[in-house]
């Protein structure tokens, strides 16, 4: 069976500057994986050049099967490679409701209100602010904003680049609930996570990176069991 | 103190005029909004679609109003073109830059305009030009009625545009997230030219609204340009009801001080209000939506 998505020795960056230094990892359909690492560690840069944001130096990366190394965005998201970035990036200026519909702009346009009715359904409290800009929503709403967003796609791969970020604890244990909810009804996922615990509790493997390449990848076990790893890359 | 009927039939005539001016100001809030820059260039597009006009009545015989169909698409597909194949590309994504092509542009085609068609001003006739129509008792020319209808209807298309289809959503969308925006897979660099291209047709189908009454020469596009600024920074920059709302105020107020003030000194109303509004609501008077 091919893997979801293989990335093969990628490299990439900013400009000059190298950042990815020949990362290697799969995930497969079905799958909850998690990346960790220190700040820094090139887990925002290796999402965003899968994502076609930023161009690859050198390696592959196939999704589905098919070479995607070189893709225009636009044919990524097309493709079902869905990210939630770093900072949620909804569009402050658009309201709720306009956000969600451009999650669906340019895949999954034809089942658009089936869709939003899923989305709202996860999230009731986008539906109770349809019309409010997405710029005065909290962080945790926007969080849910940009995630909603993300579903209206119908993502094959949901990449989450830290969506725990800034939220209250209690927010946070709503946010993991929902993704192991989301993978359970089927949706494979890449999670970018700062929050080591809950990550390594939902998730089926795990990937550690430092210094833009993999430290360490195994099961959520394994790497709770070796306290060399815990202390030298999660802080635990 | 003046004539009641002077006076309406004044503000009318400012209206009409001010419908137009809203329609190119609502080519530059759109370009503005999305591109963070003043279309420097948006004087001389307006110059060279009046040409258009123009020659289509000479040449063909082709009344200004059955332009529209030619003008419009025209030079969207200029403007579009023009920001995918000059702007875009010398601008190496760095808005300061934009700012120095469109510069160049105007530059370019108004020396152009200068060497292909003289100085020389020029007008057309058409068997409507001085038909005029009462108003309320006031005594309006006919086709300022039909440019104030026109340009109505084409600043409601556009607002509908943006504010309903995805496009739209996806030029106001970026405006503010161009990241946000290739991550949900919109083409940015072709919702740019989409923009300026939308910008551009507008210009196309002001030519057509206003040669019937007005002239063309290369530098005709200059006094339209400051005026549209005008009334984008009183609107809100990137505010579309702004410089619709805009338009028509600065419309009347020209009309106006013209009647008070004589013809020369009528556009020192319009820059008192500019003044005015820096300071005292330097977010132009509908605040800064986009
Ligand atoms: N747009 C950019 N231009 C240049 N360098 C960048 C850019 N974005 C990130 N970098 C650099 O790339 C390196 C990796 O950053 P990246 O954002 O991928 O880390 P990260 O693992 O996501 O960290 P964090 O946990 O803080 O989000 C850092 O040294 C950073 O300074
Ligand atoms: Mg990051």
């Amino acid at each position: 069976m091919t893997a979801l998505l293989d990335i093969d020795r990628l490299r990439g960056g900013y400009g000059r500057v190298q950042v990815l230094r020949g990362v290697s990892m799969t995930i497969d359909a079905g799958e909850i994986v998690a990346v960790l690492g220190a700040n820094g560690a090139g887990k925002s840069t290796l999402n965003n050049t899968v994502s076609g944001l930023y161009p690859a130096f050198g390696g592959a990366v196939r999704f589905e099967g098919r070479d995607i190394t070189r893709a225009r965005g636009t044919d990524i998201v097309a493709a079902g490679l869905i990210q939630v970035p770093e900072g949620r990036r909804v569009f402050p200026n658009l309201s709720v409701l306009e956000n969600l519909e451009l999650g669906s702009y340019r895949r999954g346009r034809t089942r658009r209100t089936q869709s939003l009715e899923r989305v709202f359904t996860v999230f009731p409290r986008l539906r109770e602010r349809t019309a409010q800009r997405a710029g005065t929503l909290s962080g945790g709403e926007q969080q849910m904003l940009a995630i909603g967003r993300g579903l209206m796609a119908e993502p094959r791969l949901l990449i989450l680049d830290e969506p725990s970020l800034g939220l209250s604890p209690l927010l946070v244990e709503e946010v993991f609930a929902l993704i192991g909810q989301l993978n359970r009804e089927g949706l494979s996922i890449l999670l970018v996570e700062q929050n080591v615990g809950q990550s390594l509790e939902i998730a089926h493997r795990a990937y550690v990176m430092e210094n833009g390449a993999i430290a360490f990848h195994g099961t959520p076990a394994e790497l709770l069991g070796n306290s060399d790893l815990k202390r030298a890359y999660l802080g635990i | 103190m003046l004539d009641p009927a002077i006076l309406l039939a004044s503000a009318l005539n400012g209206l009409t005029t001010g419908a137009v001016y809203a329609l190119i100001a609502l080519g530059l809030t759109l370009i503005y909004g999305v591109l963070h820059i003043i279309n420097f260039a948006h004087g001389a597009a307006l110059m060279v679609a009046l040409y258009g006009v123009y020659f289509l009545h000479r040449g063909p015989g082709l009344d200004p109003y059955l332009s529209l169909p030619v003008m419009v698409p025209a030079m969207f597909v200029a403007g579009y073109a023009l920001q995918r194949l000059v702007i875009g590309r010398a601008s190496h994504g760095k808005d300061e830059n934009v700012l120095l092509v469109t510069l160049g542009i105007a530059i370019v085609l108004e020396n152009l305009a200068l060497f292909l068609f003289k100085s020389d001003t020029q007008t057309i006739d058409t068997p409507y030009t001085f038909s005029t129509v009462s108003i309320l008792g006031a005594m309006i020319s006919v086709p300022k009625v039909v440019a104030f209808g026109g340009a109505l209807v084409v600043a409601a298309l556009l607002l509908l545009l943006i504010r309903r289809t995805d496009l739209g959503r996806a030029i106001r969308a970026i405006a503010k997230e161009r990241q946000g925006a290739r991550l949900v897979g919109i083409d940015v660099e072709h919702v740019f030219a989409m923009s300026f291209g939308i910008g551009l047709a507008c210009l196309g189908a002001a030519a057509c609204f206003l040669l019937p009454t007005y002239y063309v020469n290369p530098q005709v596009g200059n006094g339209f340009v400051l005026i549209a600024f005008t009334i984008v920074v009183l609107g809100g920059m990137g505010s579309f009801a702004g410089a619709l709302a805009g338009g028509l105020l600065i419309g009347v107020v020209e009309s106006l001080g013209g009647l008070w003030l004589g013809e020369s000194l009528g556009q020192i109303g319009i820059f008192l209000i500019f003044i005015a509004v820096l300071l005292f609501r330097p977010q132009g008077l509908f605040g800064a939506r986009a």
